[in-house]
């Protein structure tokens, strides 16, 4: 059966203003709702549809090719158009989906973590995250990414601080968030105004093609560059730049982590690709230099040493925070060979880490909701007394290491091809070093949790006392996934195959192809 | 149902036995449950692989295909090689199940089968991913088996672990380089030669005890369970001599290294006092014979080395089940503290006697009809010097297994110690196998000798029609057996004497000797104290790196203090610096 056929047209039509616009009302709207129930019902409804919309949208995408929407009928590129392709469909999915898994879980964890009054304005915030994340994911216009990247930064560094009711220390980590977070977005904003100043354009295909014209040997269009790489290298958290992210991921709201953890750094990471390969192009010398000393250079320093500071932590959460550092190495790594492999390798891993990092953080939230558990040290006995969320955490530590049979070692078995492939041996030397690494700092999460005997209170062992279902059934999709794309890694591997093909493909082929088949909307449309 | 069984690699079968175990609760009742699978899966496994490959008319049957990662793998390999690794693994299998019957240990029984059944499938694997994948999955499952042994055994299975994942690891590198190099991932033979050779050859080598990577066997084998180090002597090394001689067959370099093999731990094995570790010493001595015959490579050679392995496991097993009986009912296996127990374990007694003769290749005992293969094809290979040495170590193996073992445990000086007979289970186990290693030596249309040679891998003339019952090879092989013994005899008289009325003695060789057991007890010495030195040092350097490492890394070091953020707007600036330098410069 036809799963496309299932949808209806005005979703495919329509679906990629939709997926932005929809959050964004209902943001809106969430935040005067008198009941949290309410407000957790519609946050629901709303990032499960997105999720509904960006499944139709990817299957249309593979079976029809992109699809091009113009904002308010206004043709690009004056007008500002969406774009939705092989590149960014699966993260349009991957961030609504694991939004909408989040969600179930946040019923019970934002009641003990959030205040009463702030729940609901609580919810608001994360849609306008969510919504300024797909944004922009979908978007195909340079100016319009930088609003969204404001809309979900700026909600996001509200979200973080309201992990204060839990411990006050996200007041000062999200402090130092905005001020990096706003660094890295006016570097950013700097850089499209220098490609503007260059091209007199803000669409992304124009603009390739205008700087195909300019030529790699433009001084404003290197400075742009740089200023574009160290902006969107803050909010991907790029080894030097990511000391915003260990103190953000440790202290926001549980539920808020594990989104924050599985979809925000992806999205600026497939910023990162679709401007280097799509936008700039990579066989230019500086473009092709910087790939391999700044992209794949930095992603490998930073798998050592953050793994290496992973190890040290004491507080699970910015364990696996500094492990989300030494993950995006590796995705930079795959970026930064720049071959097919690679970048099939560094997609794969963005897909693939989002699956399991937040499994991971949903059993560290569970941990906190049940024993008010954040260190290793106190991870004793979780084996006995929460055998069910530390069996997910298992599973989901077993594929960061990169266990046979987990996503993991799917796409860490890909980045070795291809660095094979690219005759980088020093960095298979790498990957293997940095796994040695992970095994050390999952196994003594582990060791704890199954090896050490049940802590007691008066004398008495402890209870066994298993997270609430609502808890446990996304940890356990999420855990349960990682291991099914483990074992038949087709699917996800075919959708990064697709995403390598456009970012080889390069600009040339987005101006000539994608532009002419971008549809004003229909004069019949509903509106 | 026999269809579907026969569509997949029986090793599927022995994991999932073995999971099921896992699930089976420990209840008296349900264990012996638990025995059924542990016996049953083994030999299901045996019938299946017997159906699948007679089924069929091809001489290799490829079958369990699966698709993973894009690699089309291929988990079932039969072929004229790997089937008699396959047999012997099975009744291997079947006979540590037997010998298992009293314990009550879930993690043992469900390990063993999951272990089992990661050595069955990796000698089918067809490909060296599926092999890695069971490589790992063996070195897993085993160390549970180590840490049964009790708290002392928890360093040596860590210690053990470790070898095994950096030989996971190495055999990972290796067969990607060389995949991407050949791109294919079949697994035939590979060579030194080949791109990423080396990685997977050192690999094996970790598994199969080469020199100075051998020393988890003999760290993790005596410190197990009773049952623990019959299963473990099986498996594991074997397995490495299986895919030896399949990449590496006709490899010159391991004709030497199995010579220092079978030489080196001969030194070991006649100074340990613990029996389980002499055993592990000639385990590793054995294997070296095999690993010498791989190098050689011809028909004769491989054949050797293929006929070697099936009669070792078999008489391995048998010695390894007598001490874990002794052990089981005595609670030592100290030679010094062990003597006179053929009196109260008779039966026991005359299996590790039968266990010995194997080993020592007396005629009429499995050990003659292969090791003569070997020795046959190293001579006419003309390695004179590599053959001497193999007979030295026959020699050894004679003094250390052969005579040491059975002489110390159940005769020598009686400790009193006065015990049950084992358990029959144990008997029957040691009874079954003891007739095997009888059986399997006795020639003409009667006995068991012609089918272990119909079953050699390679079916040429010279093989098939060898025999070892000829006058010189059995006249040859009487005259070492005799010489070893009265050696044996007189050291042993010596070592009971007094040092002075020895002194009265003016002997030459005497002198000699003793010079040259004293130089080996101080090299001995001296090595422990160095080895003592080097831990020590390493210790300190290592915790010296880790303190450093602390201080740069924790959340107190440097490395983490939360930078202002001015500082952090700086190093920003910084960057883009960095940057725009790479971009307009590089």
């Amino acid at each position: 059966m036809d799963l496309l056929s299932l949808f209806p047209e005005w979703v495919l039509v329509h679906g990629p203003a939709a997926i932005v616009v929809l959050p964004l009302m209902f943001g809106a709207l969430v935040a005067l709702s008198p009941s949290e129930k309410l407000s957790w019902a519609t946050t629901w409804i709303v990032t499960g549809l997105s999720g509904l919309m960006s499944l139709g949208l990817l299957l249309q995408v593979i079976s029809h090719g992109p699809i091009g929407y113009a904002m308010g009928g206004w043709k690009p590129p004056l007008g500002i158009a969406y774009s939705v392709d092989a590149l960014n469909a699966p993260i349009l999915l991957l961030i609504s989906v694991v939004a909408f898994i989040c969600t179930i879980y946040a019923l019970p964890s934002v009641v003990a973590e959030v205040g009463p009054k702030k729940r609901s304005t609580f919810y608001a915030v994360f849609l306008l995250s969510f919504a300024g994340l797909m944004g922009m994911v979908a978007t195909a216009d340079a100016f319009n990414v930088f609003v969204f990247l404001e809309i979900s930064s700026i909600s996001t560094y509200a979200l973080v601080a309201m992990g204060s009711s839990r411990d006050r220390r996200a007041l000062p980590s999200s402090f130092n968030y905005l001020i990096m977070g706003s660094i890295g977005a006016t570097f950013f904003v700097i850089g499209i105004g220098f490609l503007y100043m260059q091209t007199g354009t803000l669409n992304m295909m124009d603009m390739a093609r205008v700087l195909q014209d300019i030529g790699p040997g433009d001084r404003v269009v290197q400075l742009a560059f740089a200023f574009i790489v160290i902006g969107l290298g803050l909010k991907l958290a790029m080894f030097p730049l990511h000391t915003w992210l260990p103190t953000a991921y440790a202290y926001a709201p549980s539920f808020f982590t594990a989104f924050l953890a599985a979809t925000a750094t992806k999205a600026a990471l497939y910023l990162l690709m679709r401007f280097t390969f799509t936008v700039f192009d990579p066989s230019w010398d500086f473009i092709s230099t910087a790939l391999m000393v700044i992209i794949a250079g930095l992603g490998t320093i930073g798998m050592l040493a953050a793994s290496l500071q992973a190890i040290f932590q004491s507080d699970i959460r910015r364990v696996l925070a500094f492990s989300s550092v030494a993950q995006v190495g590796y995705i930079l790594l795959g970026i930064g060979m720049a071959t097919t492999l690679g970048l099939t390798a560094g997609y794969l891993h963005i897909l693939n880490h989002a699956v399991m990092k937040g499994a991971l953080f949903l059993a560290v939230g569970a941990f906190w909701y049940r024993f008010g558990i954040t260190k290793v040290s106190d991870m004793r006995g979780l084996g006995k007394t929460m055998p069910w969320t530390m069996a997910g955490f298992t599973i989901a530590g077993l594929s960061l290491i990169g266990v046979p049979g987990t996503v993991g070692f799917v796409s860490k078995l890909a980045l070795v091809q291809a660095a094979a492939e690219n005759g980088w041996w020093w960095a298979i030397g790498v990957i293997v070093v940095s796994s040695v690494l992970a095994i050390v700092y999952v196994g003594r999460m582990i060791e704890q949790a199954y090896f050490q005997p049940v802590p007691k209170i008066n004398d008495r062992y402890i209870k066994r006392n298993e997270a609430p279902l609502m808890m446990l059934i996304p940890l356990w999709t999420l855990a349960l996934a990682s291991v099914a794309f483990g074992i038949n890694s087709h699917w996800p591997m075919s959708l990064a195959q697709g995403a390598a093909q456009v970012l080889n493909d390069g600009p040339i082929l987005l101006i000539r192809e994608t532009m002419p088949a971008i549809p004003a909307i229909p004069s019949t449309g509903g509106h | 149902m026999f269809e579907f069984l026969t569509s997949f690699s029986p090793a599927f079968i022995l994991i999932a036995a073995g999971v099921l175990a896992g699930f089976i609760p420990s209840s008296s009742i349900s264990s012996h449950l638990r025995k059924v699978l542990l016996v049953g899966a083994p030999a299901l496994a045996l019938v299946l692989i017997n159906t699948i490959y007679f089924s069929q008319n091809e001489s290799t049957y490829l079958g369990g295909s699966m698709s993973f990662a894009n690699i089309e793998l291929t988990t079932l390999r039969i072929d004229s090689l790997s089937i008699i690794w396959g047999y012997i693994f099975c009744v291997a299998g079947i006979l540590n199940g037997i010998f298992a019957l009293h314990e009550k240990c879930k993690i043992t029984d469900t390990s063993a089968l999951i272990y089992t059944g990661a050595g069955i499938g990796a000698v089918f694997a067809g490909d060296l991913i599926t092999l890695f994948i069971f490589w790992e999955i063996l070195a897993l499952s085993s160390v549970f088996i180590v840490w049964r042994g009790g708290p002392k055994s928890y360093p040596a299975g860590m210690r053990y672990l470790a070898m095994h994942i950096l030989s996971g690891v190495l055999l990972l590198a290796g067969l990607v380089i060389y995949g991407r190099a050949t791109g294919s991932y079949a697994f035939n033979n590979i060579g030194i030669d080949a791109p990423g050779g080396w990685l997977i050859l050192l690999a094996f080598g970790i598994k199969a005890g080469f020199p100075f990577l051998h020393n988890w066997m003999q760290d993790a084998y005596p410190r197990s369970s009773v049952t623990g180090t019959v299963i473990l002597s099986v498996f594991t090394t074997k397995l490495a001599i299986y895919t030896l001689a399949r990449g590496y067959a006709g490899t010159e370099i391991l004709i030497y290294i199995g010579a220092v093999m079978t030489v080196f731990p001969v030194f070991f094995a006649v100074l340990e006092n613990d029996l389980r570790k002499v055993l592990s010493y000639s385990l590793n001595n054995q294997l070296g014979y095999m690993v010498c015959g791989i190098g050689i490579g011809t028909q004769l050679a491989l054949n050797g080395a293929a006929a070697h392995m099936v009669v070792h496991i078999l008489y391995k097993s048998l010695l390894f089940m007598s001490m874990g009986a002794v052990l089981h009912r005595v609670g030592t296996i100290k030679a010094s503290e062990l003597g006179g127990l053929f009196r109260s374990m008779p039966y026991t007694a005359v299996f590790c006697i039968i266990g010995a003769a194997a080993i020592s290749a007396v005629p009429f005992f499995s050990g003659f009809v292969a090791k003569s293969m070997i020795l046959a094809a190293v001579f006419e290979g003309g390695y004179f010097v590599v053959f001497a040495m193999l007979l030295f170590a026959s020699a050894g193996v004679l003094e250390h297994s052969g005579i040491k073992v059975p002489y110390f445990t159940f005769f020598a000086h009686d400790s009193g110690k006065r015990v049950k007979e084992a358990p029959w289970n144990m008997l029957a186990a040691m009874g079954i196998t003891a007739f095997l290693c009888i059986y399997l030596a006795i020639p003409g249309p009667y006995g068991g000798m012609q089918y272990l040679y119909n079953l050699l891998p390679s079916e040429v003339a010279g093989a098939a029609k060898f025999n070892p019952y000829t006058a010189s090879h059995v006249i040859f092989q009487m005259q070492l057996i005799m010489a070893a013994m009265f050696a044996f005899a007189l050291l042993k008289r010596y070592g009971l004497y007094p040092a002075e009325r020895r002194a009265q003695i003016l002997d030459f060789d005497w002198t000699y000797r003793r010079l040259g057991l004293a130089l080996v007890k101080w090299v001995s010495a001296i090595w422990t104290r160095l080895g003592a030195f080097a831990t020590y040092k390493l210790k300190n350097f290592f915790s010296n790196i880790g303190r450093r490492m602390y201080q740069v890394f924790s959340p107190a070091g440097t490395f983490s203090q939360d930078a202002p953020s001015g500082i952090a707007a700086v190093m920003i600036s910084g960057m883009l610096v960095a940057v725009l330098l790479v971009v307009y410069f590089l």
